[in-house]
C-alpha cells in the first residue's frame, strides 16, 4: 500500500488464501459429505466431488431429527431473546441515564455484575429456579413471616408454584436476564445531545413521549446490532435448552443434532449427520452474511 | 459521565427499570445465592432439608483427584486454544489490513465461523477428524492406529481444541481488524517515510497500539473457553476418553444433573465463578489502561 513489496505481497496473498481455505473447508466438506451415499461418505479418502444424494439426505435428516418443529422452536426462542433484550435493555438504560433517583448507582452496579457470571456457571441453581419461578418469592414471604400472617388471617396456606420447564418463557427469560444490551444503549444515550432533551421538554413532551418518539427512533442502529448479536447468541445456545426441554415438543434444532451422531455399533451414517449439521448451521450463517454490518458493529460495541 | 438534563419524575424512572430488576433478581441473584447456600450445605439423601456442613463440600471437591484433572484439562484447553485462535487471527488481520487486492473477500468470509453454533461445528469436526471416515482416516491408513480421539486422550483434546479455535479465529479476527483499522494511516505513512519496512512497522507501531485489544481478547477467549466449550465437548467426546476432556463446565453438568450431587456441583460452580470474577477484574484494570492509550 505504501511501498512496493512484491515478495511480501506474494506471501500475504498466500497466507490469507490458506487462512481462507481453512475457514471455508469445514463448510464445503459438510456440504459435500451431505451429498454422498452411505458408501461414498465412508470412503477413505472421501471424494471431494459432490454426490447425487443431497436432497435425499436432507430429507432423511429432516425427518430423523424431526427438524421442522425444532427449527421453529429455535426461531421462536431466538426471536424472543433478541426482542426481549432489545426492549428491556432500552427501558433500563433509559431509566439509568435520564433519571436521578436514590439508589440509582446501586442499581447500575446490580445490573453490571450480571455481566460477570454467564448462565453456564450458575446452571444448576438457575434450573431449580425455572422449575418453580415463584420459589424466590415464596422463600421471601416465608422468611419475612408474610405467609404466616396470611395463613393466620385468611386460613389459606401460601404455596406459590409456577414451573417453567418445557416452556418458551422458561427458555427465554433466563437468557434475557443479563446486562449485555443495557450498556450498549447506555453508551449510546450518553452521546445523544442534551439539547434534544431540552427541546423536547420545552415542547411539553414527558419522559415516555421523549423515549418513544425521539430516543427509540435514534437508536435504530443499536437495535439492529444488538438484535443480530442476540439472535445468533440465542440460536447457538446449547446447554440451557438441553437441560430445560425434556419434552420433545420444545426441543431446539441445535440440541437435536446429538441424535444424528452415528452410534458406535450402527451404520456410520455420516451423510445424514452432515445433512443435519448443514440445516442447523445455515440459518445463523445466513444471518451473518446478510447482517454482516450489524453483526460486526454489535460484537464490537457489546464487547460480547 | 452524567446527563445534564434529566426528567424529574423519578418514580416513572424506576418503573422503567422494574422489568430488568425482576428478571435479574429471579434468574441471576437468587440462583447465585442459592449456589452459595448449596455449596455450604449437604442435601440429605432421605430428604428433610439441607444440613450445614461449612466448607466441607469445597474440601471434598478440592481433595478429589478427578476435579484437579478437570482443572488441568480446562487449563490446557484454555491455554492452547486461546494461543492458537489469537495468533492465527492476529496474523490474518494484520495481513488483511494491508488492503491488497481482494482483501474484502477475507474481511467478509473469515468471520463466518463465529456465527456457527458450537455443537454444529463440533459435529462437523467430529466427522472431519473421525478415525475411520473423513480426513484423518487418511493419516490412519498411512500410520495405522496413530489417530483415534475415541481412545486416546491427547487426540480427543486436540480435536476439541481444533474445533474451538476454528470458531474463535473468526471472533478474534473481527476485533483485531477493527483495532488495526483504528490506527491512523498517517502514523504508518510517516514511519514508512522514515524508511521502516512492513515488518518493522508491525512490531514497532501496530503491535504496541493494539496491545489493549490483545489483553481484552485474552480474557474473553479464556472465559469463553470455559463456557462455550460445553457444546463441543458434549458432541465430540462427552468428556472422555477416561475423562481426558472433562472440562470444568462439563463436569458441573455431569455431577449436578447426571450424578445428582447438587452440593458438589454448586461448590464447583462457586470455584468457577470466582475464577471468572478474577479474570473480569483483570480485564477491568486493563480497560482503564486502554483509556490511557487513546
Amino acid at each position: 500500500m505504501v511501498e512496493r513489496t512484491p515478495i511480501l505481497n506474494f506471501f500475504t496473498h498466500l497466507i490469507l488464501f490458506v487462512g481462507f481455505v481453512f475457514c471455508v473447508a469445514p463448510f464445503v466438506i459438510v456440504a459435500i459429505a451431505a451429498s454422498h451415499n452411505l458408501k461414498d461418505v465412508n470412503d477413505v479418502p472421501m471424494s471431494l466431488l459432490p454426490g447425487s444424494d443431497f436432497w435425499v439426505n436432507i430429507r432423511t435428516a429432516w425427518t430423523t431429527a424431526d427438524l421442522g418443529p425444532k427449527l421453529l422452536n429455535s426461531f421462536i426462542m431466538a426471536f424472543g431473546v433478541a426482542a426481549g433484550k432489545v426492549i428491556i435493555s432500552a427501558l433500563t438504560a433509559f431509566s439509568i441515564v435520564y433519571f436521578r433517583y436514590p439508589g440509582r448507582m446501586l442499581m447500575f452496579w446490580l445490573i453490571f455484575i450480571t455481566l460477570m457470571l454467564p448462565l453456564e456457571v450458575r446452571i444448576v441453581p438457575t434450573y431449580a429456579v425455572v422449575a418453580n419461578v415463584l420459589e424466590p418469592y415464596q422463600a421471601i414471604m416465608d422468611l419475612t413471616g408474610l405467609s404466616w400472617l396470611i395463613e393466620k388471617v385468611s386460613g389459606v396456606q401460601v404455596s406459590l408454584s409456577l414451573g417453567l420447564l418445557n416452556s418458551y418463557s422458561g427458555l427465554i427469560l433466563p437468557l434475557v436476564a443479563t446486562a449485555t444490551g443495557t450498556f450498549l444503549y447506555r453508551q449510546f444515550f450518553l452521546t445523544v445531545p442534551d439539547e434534544l432533551t431540552e427541546a423536547a421538554r420545552m415542547d411539553g413532551a414527558g419522559a415516555l413521549r421523549f423515549f418513544v418518539d425521539i430516543l427509540l427512533p435514534l437508536s435504530r442502529n443499536n437495535m439492529a446490532a444488538l438484535g443480530t448479536i442476540m439472535f445468533l447468541w440465542a440460536w447457538n445456545q446449547y446447554l440451557w435448552p438441553l437441560l430445560i426441554t425434556t419434552d420433545q415438543s420444545h426441543a431446539m434444532a441445535v440440541t437435536e443434532l446429538k441424535q444424528l451422531i452415528p452410534n458406535v455399533g450402527g451404520a456410520p451414517e455420516w451423510h445424514i449427520a452432515m445433512a443435519g449439521t448443514l440445516i442447523v448451521m445455515l440459518p445463523p450463517l445466513i444471518v451473518v452474511v446478510l447482517m454482516q454490518r450489524w453483526f460486526v458493529r454489535g460484537l464490537i460495541a457489546t464487547e460480547k | 459521565m452524567e446527563k445534564r438534563v434529566t426528567f424529574s419524575k423519578w418514580t416513572i424512572g424506576i418503573l422503567f427499570a422494574v422489568p430488568q430488576l425482576i428478571l435479574i433478581f429471579t434468574f441471576f441473584y437468587w440462583p447465585a445465592g442459592q449456589a452459595v447456600y448449596w455449596s455450604l450445605t449437604l442435601q440429605q439423601p432421605w430428604g428433610g432439608g439441607n444440613i450445614w456442613v461449612g466448607l466441607d463440600n469445597f474440601r471434598s471437591i478440592l481433595s478429589n483427584a478427578s476435579y484437579w484433572d478437570s482443572i488441568t484439562a480446562s487449563m490446557i484447553f484454555a491455554g492452547i486454544s486461546t494461543g492458537l485462535a489469537m495468533t492465527i487471527a492476529l496474523v490474518l488481520a494484520a495481513l488483511t489490513d494491508r488492503q491488497l487486492a481482494g482483501s474484502w473477500l477475507y474481511r467478509v468470509v473469515l468471520i463466518w465461523p463465529y456465527g456457527i453454533a458450537a455443537p454444529a461445528l463440533a459435529l462437523a469436526f467430529r466427522f472431519i477428524l473421525a478415525p475411520e471416515a473423513g480426513f484423518m482416516a487418511v493419516v490412519n491408513q498411512v500410520w495405522p492406529g496413530s489417530w483415534d480421539p475415541g481412545l486416546d486422550g491427547t487426540d480427543a483434546m486436540a480435536s476439541i481444541i481444533i474445533a474451538f479455535s476454528w470458531k474463535y479465529v473468526g471472533y478474534n479476527f473481527i476485533f483485531f481488524l477493527a483495532a488495526f483499522q483504528a490506527i491512523p494511516r498517517s502514523l504508518i505513512e510517516a514511519a514508512a517515510m522514515d524508511g521502516s519496512g512492513v515488518i518493522r512497522r508491525f512490531w514497532d507501531i501496530q503491535f504496541p497500539l493494539i496491545t489493549p485489544t490483545i489483553f481484552f481478547l485474552l480474557v474473553i477467549n479464556i472465559t469463553e473457553s470455559f463456557q462455550d466449550s460445553f457444546g463441543i465437548v458434549d458432541i465430540m467426546t462427552a468428556g472422555g476418553p477416561a475423562n481426558a476432556t472433562n472440562l470444568m463446565v462439563y463436569k458441573i453438568y455431569s455431577d449436578g444433573f447426571k450424578g445428582l450431587d447438587y452440593s458438589g456441583a454448586a461448590a464447583q460452580s462457586i470455584i468457577l465463578m470466582l475464577l471468572i470474577i478474577a479474570l473480569t477484574i483483570v480485564q477491568f484494570r486493563f480497560i482503564e489502561r486502554r483509556v490511557h492509550y487513546r
